[in-house]
């Protein structure tokens, strides 16, 4: 049964994936965690998951440029610059 | 030597010895995972040597690693149960190293009770690691538990791990294992496998006049 | 070539990075499977020179520090194994094909060590060559093999420091002492001009052209004799080769190593090959039950 590692290397920092490794059960792969990543000191906390339980995801079909959900869907600069232009002339 | 270096050099004596029949598993183990596992805690026992060491050292004027290398092999009170090879058998190793830390726990328990503060503040300290040890063991113990070999091995090594605590706290070992006190193979000079062991643990050393750096 | 492998050349070639679930050629998977599980063997038969040193180290800083280095070959053949399997190859059979001498392991780790001088050396300047090869390896097209080679290389850093330490110690002691080293460096010189392979030019190298590695093997070599000749010399020490000089170009010069004694070494017939082999075969015989009850099991 293989096990994946992620390991935090600072509190407060994300947590990252380490590697992964065989253990035949919770007991041991958290042995294992602790030796093959933190015994330097390198990690604060470990998850410890077994890699069935993880599922990739790769396809993320976006077929009608929805961009409008990022920010490069938004180019404000020309609008910026009329807008900044009309409140200079309107001001008495 | 008074009673409390006496105490420290048989603690530090059973950690180097131990430390040293666990690493040599280093590179070899049934799988690498428990290769790199079993290394650590070989490597956390000669560090508690070394520790242990250092404060039989003060006392006696010398140093953890002139204490550790340049006795005579006569002067060595490790227990007979550390100082057996039991490589390439894991199931033995396992046995040992289940007694082993069963009895450990019991003489640091013990100890952190000590008057001295120096004493019961290295077990304090010793303990926090060995809590690790004993995780470990027991996992083994779950797998290998119900294997005739494994059976088999703690009923050969049952007297040696009796022989690593002081008669009085064998009570509470058998009790925690779960078997009849029985007469335990005790502390001694030890013999002439030992003799091999440090002939071949100091050749380095040796090789060089003493107080010569390595 | 097919234009599917064609397309995937280029986008390797233009700095393009593949994983594990991705399409790849099968040329590419066979030569990464290949050159992989040959490092992880290396990293696992590298352990077997050093580990009798554990118990004659001469003091206990220094077994602390040689267990703590071997336990992280076994670490480092581990995380390489588990990048094989990934592509396709579990680790039993990488173990079998080792042990039964199908697959190799690297040249260093075919010679015998004969004193506490080799400990230095090997963890000094085995080590120093090695981690030339393996930050080239930072760069591999194949992303998972490159990950494992920071995790690896920032674990080497710590060898050689104590290899230079052990080594430093020995150089600054007794005469005998100091003998250890020199006497370690002679024989390790010529594995060492070896270590990083015959000089074929990149252009014509497999591995190169499918960017599973970015640097030629004679580029290594250079970097190792620029990097390590003057600090071994500045010890005092001679390194055995007697046409070693820098050019005014900044180009190592060097007597051409034996490369038929290479390939002899790698192929099984160095000097403690099949002793290794057969120490391994043995002690894998020995603990195979246990393996079996825990892991297998559980898959």
């Amino acid at each position: 049964m293989i096990w994946e590692v992620f390991r935090q290397e600072r509190k407060g920092q994300p947590f990252t994936h380490g590697g992964s490794f065989h253990a035949p059960d919770q007991a041991f792969a958290d042995a294992y965690a602790r030796e093959f990543y933190a015994r330097r000191g390198e990690s604060v906390a470990l998850w410890v998951v077994p890699r069935e339980a993880i599922t990739t995801i790769e396809e993320f079909p976006d077929e009608f440029d929805l961009k409008y959900r990022r920010v490069d869907g938004y180019s404000i600069k020309a609008r910026l610059k009329e807008a900044r232009e009309r409140a200079s002339t309107a001001a008495p | 030597m008074n009673a409390r270096a006496q105490l420290l050099l048989e603690l530090a004596d059973d950690e180097l010895i131990l430390g040293w029949r666990n690493s040599e598993w280093t590179g070899i183990a049934p799988f690498l995972e428990e290769d790199v596992a079993f290394s650590s805690i070989a490597q956390n026992e000669i560090g508690h040597a070394r520790a242990l060491y250092e404060l039989a050292a003060a006392e006696l004027g010398t140093d953890a690693d002139a204490l550790a290398f340049d006795r005579s092999p006569e002067g060595y009170r490790c227990a007979p149960l550390v100082q057996l090879r039991l490589v390439p058998d894991w199931a033995r190793t396992i046995a040992r190293h289940v007694l082993y830390e069963t009895a450990d726990a019991i003489r640091i328990e013990r100890l952190k009770e000590h008057d001295d503060a120096e004493l019961a503040g290295i077990a304090a300290k010793i303990e926090r690691e060995e809590v690790y040890h004993r995780l470990h063991a027991e996992m083994w113990l779950d797998r290998l538990g119900a294997e005739q070999r494994y059976a088999d091995a703690v009923e050969e090594l049952w007297p040696y791990a009796l022989g690593v605590l002081s008669p009085e706290l064998r009570p509470a070992l058998a009790e925690r294992v779960g078997r009849e006190e029985i007469e335990a193979v005790e502390r001694a000079a030890p013999g002439v496998e030992f003799a091999e062991l440090w002939n071949e643990m100091t050749m380095v050393r040796r090789s060089a006049p003493a107080g010569a750096q390595w | 070539m097919g234009a599917r492998e064609q397309e995937f050349l280029d986008y390797v070639q233009g700095g393009g990075l593949v994983e594990t679930d991705d399409w790849m050629p099968d040329e590419y998977r066979a030569r990464l499977i290949k050159f992989i599980e040959m490092h992880g063997n290396s990293e696992l038969m590298g352990v077997l020179p050093e580990r009798d040193w554990i118990l004659r180290a001469p003091t206990l800083q220094r077994k602390l520090a040689l267990t703590a280095k071997i336990q992280d070959e076994v670490g480092h053949c581990q995380l390489i194994y588990r990048v094989v399997e990934d592509l396709g190859k579990p680790r039993e059979r990488c173990l079998d094909d080792l042990i039964s001498g199908k697959s190799k392991f690297h040249n260093v780790f075919h010679y015998p060590t004969k004193s506490w001088g080799d400990v230095g050396v090997i963890a000094w300047l085995v080590d120093a060559a090695a981690i030339i090869s393996q930050k080239a390896l930072l760069k591999c097209s194949y992303a998972p093999y490159a990950r494992v080679m920071k995790k690896v290389c920032w674990e080497e850093s710590f060898h050689i420091l104590h290899g230079r330490d052990t080594v430093l110690a020995m150089v600054t002691g007794t005469p005998e002492q100091r003998e250890l080293v020199q006497e370690a460096l002679d024989r390790w010189w010529e594995p060492l001009m070896h270590f990083h392979g015959t000089p074929i030019p990149a252009e014509e190298d497999p591995m190169v052209i499918w960017k599973i590695k970015s640097q030629a093997n004679e580029e290594a070599r250079q970097q190792f004799l620029e990097g390590y000749v003057p600090q071994i010399r500045e010890l005092g020490l001679e390194i055995p080769d007697p046409r070693l000089r820098r050019n005014a170009d900044g180009v190592w010069q060097y007597s051409e190593p034996d490369w038929d004694k290479l390939t002899a070494v790698v192929t099984g017939h160095g000097p403690a090959s099949q002793e290794r082999l057969e120490f391994r075969r043995l002690s894998r015989a020995e603990t195979d039950w246990v393996s079996k009850i825990v892991l297998a099991e559980a898959a």
